[in-house]
């Protein structure tokens, strides 16, 4: 197993020219230089603003009371980790990201396999699939609400009859489904393109082995995939996390706070509370939680950018 | 071919249970309202073309040469600056390349929430509030990450040998990028610039809060007709249908580029 990798091939270009201190201090530079504007705008647009958040966390700073900046430390910080709301929407957040994930994987894996095989029609059925992904949410968040959740003319009810309103009796399996409608054909594309670089002889041998179809899936096929899987999981899981569309559409977080995740809560701190200094406390506290999660995240990401070279 | 009849229907059932919605999002656009709202639902259609027009009565082209200017600006901007910036992080690399890929992956995963209240402050003490260019820097940034992981992935594709012979020919620098690399990777240009365009169009959160009437863009004008009044069903699937439709029609023609794009190079 060398580690030629895409994230291992570039050292072995860097170390090529060597010349005297004057000369490789140039030629450090002119490395840098296409790198710079890049690094810099990254910095200026998503660096900055957090050190700002920072700095905005330490104020009582209400919106709506004008004149009231004091400083105050780090009681807005208090105030946010003893927020039930706040507790609430963390753990809305972790049960929304991670069912909608778990049930876009599955059953992206499933409708990847339909796919693997040929049969007639395949190619458009293929388009059928990744249709919703392209939909634009807020117009998928609005057609789920209005055309099919609605309990008066929604196509569930019309075709099923009664007249369960269906986004207040099940407010979270309504955000779930039609966030999963959205992202199944995301992870079926990747798992799909995992399925159709196994090798041929591979399945083969398999079967000259005397393997039945199913044991061929579970000893070989998913072994093989688990790099697609989790690479869908967690791009998934970076979109899904930030869930805003969906909940600002369908329920507005509610009722109460049955669907209010993170990005909503601090929307609504923001914009509808107007309560500066707790919503910039709020976000830090994300964004440490963030940092915790990414840490792990980015060691599972390149451990999986170095699937490349493993077949 | 016998057996392999119940896979083709599977396969033919699942693909039309997901598209239906949208399909029945199409159907719904050119019904009449009262048609729309009916209860059970009216599979019969008499179309009508009411819902179009009411959508462009109520001005949607202003928020869509909104959108298409913040989306397509921003992928400009993107893959000027991602494009120099994946060279130096893999063909000319500089010394800490792996340190400056996991930084701007990083970036990614930051919370848009958590930048939402200093940008929103910064903006509006510039006077930039609802302006098409602050959605311009702000996609950027967000699709800076994703563009640079795909040209990345892209230009390590090149031979090396390519390459070497193009600078034993002695040509300079930016002719043999010019010259060798450009053709190489245009390819590669169109995936990125694909991925970048379909988020910025579909982008919500930041335009919600940062622009409002005159910068407003397509997912903006939607909004809008929640709080309308009476029947709206038919309007409001016309108008879903037409701003859905660019990103589309994209998507259907580019396929392939779309799985590469999505995991960011590292499915090909």
């Amino acid at each position: 197993m060398s580690s030629a990798a895409t994230l291992e091939k570039a050292p072995v270009r860097s170390a090529t020219k060597r010349a005297g201190p004057a000369a490789s201090r140039r030629d450090r530079w002119s490395r840098r230089a296409p790198l710079l504007p890049a690094l810099v705008f990254a910095i200026v647009v998503t660096q900055v603003p957090f050190l700002v958040t920072l700095y905005l966390s330490t104020l009582s700073w209400n919106a709506l009371r004008p004149g009231s900046r004091d400083f105050v430390g780090l009681s807005n910080y208090g105030t946010v980790l003893s927020d039930g709301r706040l507790r609430a929407a963390l753990l809305n957040t972790v049960v929304l990201t991670a069912s909608s994930v778990v049930v876009s994987v599955l059953l992206g894996l499933g409708l990847a396999i339909l796919l693997d095989r040929k049969f007639p029609g395949r190619g458009i059925v293929r388009t059928l699939l990744i249709t919703p992904f392209l939909v634009m949410p807020m117009a998928a968040a609005l057609l789920w609400k209005h055309a099919i959740y609605n309990p008066s003319y929604g196509l569930i009810n019309g075709v099923l009859g009664g007249d369960t309103d269906w986004v207040s009796n099940y407010p979270m399996v309504a955000v779930v489904a039609t966030l999963v409608w959205q992202w199944t054909p995301f992870m079926m594309l990747i798992i799909l393109a995992g399925l159709q670089s196994q090798s041929l002889e591979t399945l083969e041998a398999a079967r000259v082995d005397g393997a039945s179809a199913w044991q061929t899936f579970l000893h070989v096929t998913l072994p093989y995939l688990r790099p697609y899987l989790e690479l869908s999981a967690l791009l998934g899981s970076i979109y899904l996390v930030q869930t805003f569309d969906a909940v600002f559409t369908i329920t507005q977080g509610g009722p109460g706070t049955a669907t209010t995740n993170l990005p909503y809560e601090i929307y609504l701190t923001t914009f509808r509370k107007f309560e500066y200094g707790e919503a910039a406390a709020a976000g830090v506290v994300v964004v440490i939680g963030t940092i915790v999660v990414a840490t792990f995240a980015l060691r599972v990401i390149s451990g999986l950018f170095r699937m490349e070279v493993q077949r | 071919m016998m057996r392999r009849l119940p896979w083709t229907v599977l396969a033919w059932a699942c693909g039309l249970v997901f598209f239906f919605p949208v399909l029945w999002m199409v159907l719904t656009g050119f019904k009449r309202e009262a048609d729309a709202a009916s209860n059970p639902p009216t599979w019969i259609l008499a179309p009508t073309l009411d819902g179009y027009r009411e959508v462009f009565d109520r001005d949607l082209t202003p928020y869509l040469l909104n959108s298409l200017m913040a989306s397509l600006f921003s992928t400009l901007l993107v893959l000027v600056l991602a494009t120099p910036a994946a060279y130096a992080l893999s063909l000319r690399p500089v010394a800490k390349w792996r340190d400056a890929l996991f930084f701007f992956i990083s970036t990614k995963m930051l919370p848009a929430v958590a930048a939402l209240l200093p940008i929103y402050l910064v903006v509006k003490e510039l006077g930039m509030l609802d302006n098409v260019w602050t959605m311009v820097i702000l996609y950027s940034a967000m699709n800076l990450p994703l563009a640079i992981w795909m040209m990345r992935s892209f230009l390590l594709e090149v031979p090396a040998s390519v390459l070497e012979a193009a600078e034993m020919d002695g040509a300079g620098l930016l002719v043999s990028i010019r010259r060798v690399l450009l053709p190489i990777v245009s390819p590669g240009l169109a995936a990125t610039a694909l991925i970048c365009f379909i988020f910025s169009w579909n982008e919500f959160f930041f335009a919600v809060n940062l622009t409002a009437t005159r910068a407003g863009t397509a997912p903006i004008f939607l909004v809008g007709f929640i709080s309308s009044e009476g029947l709206f069903l038919a309007r409001l699937c016309a108008a879903a249908t037409l701003v859905s439709l660019p990103v589309v029609l994209a998507g259907w023609l580019a396929q392939k580029q779309l799985v590469r794009g999505l995991s960011m190079g590292a499915v090909k």
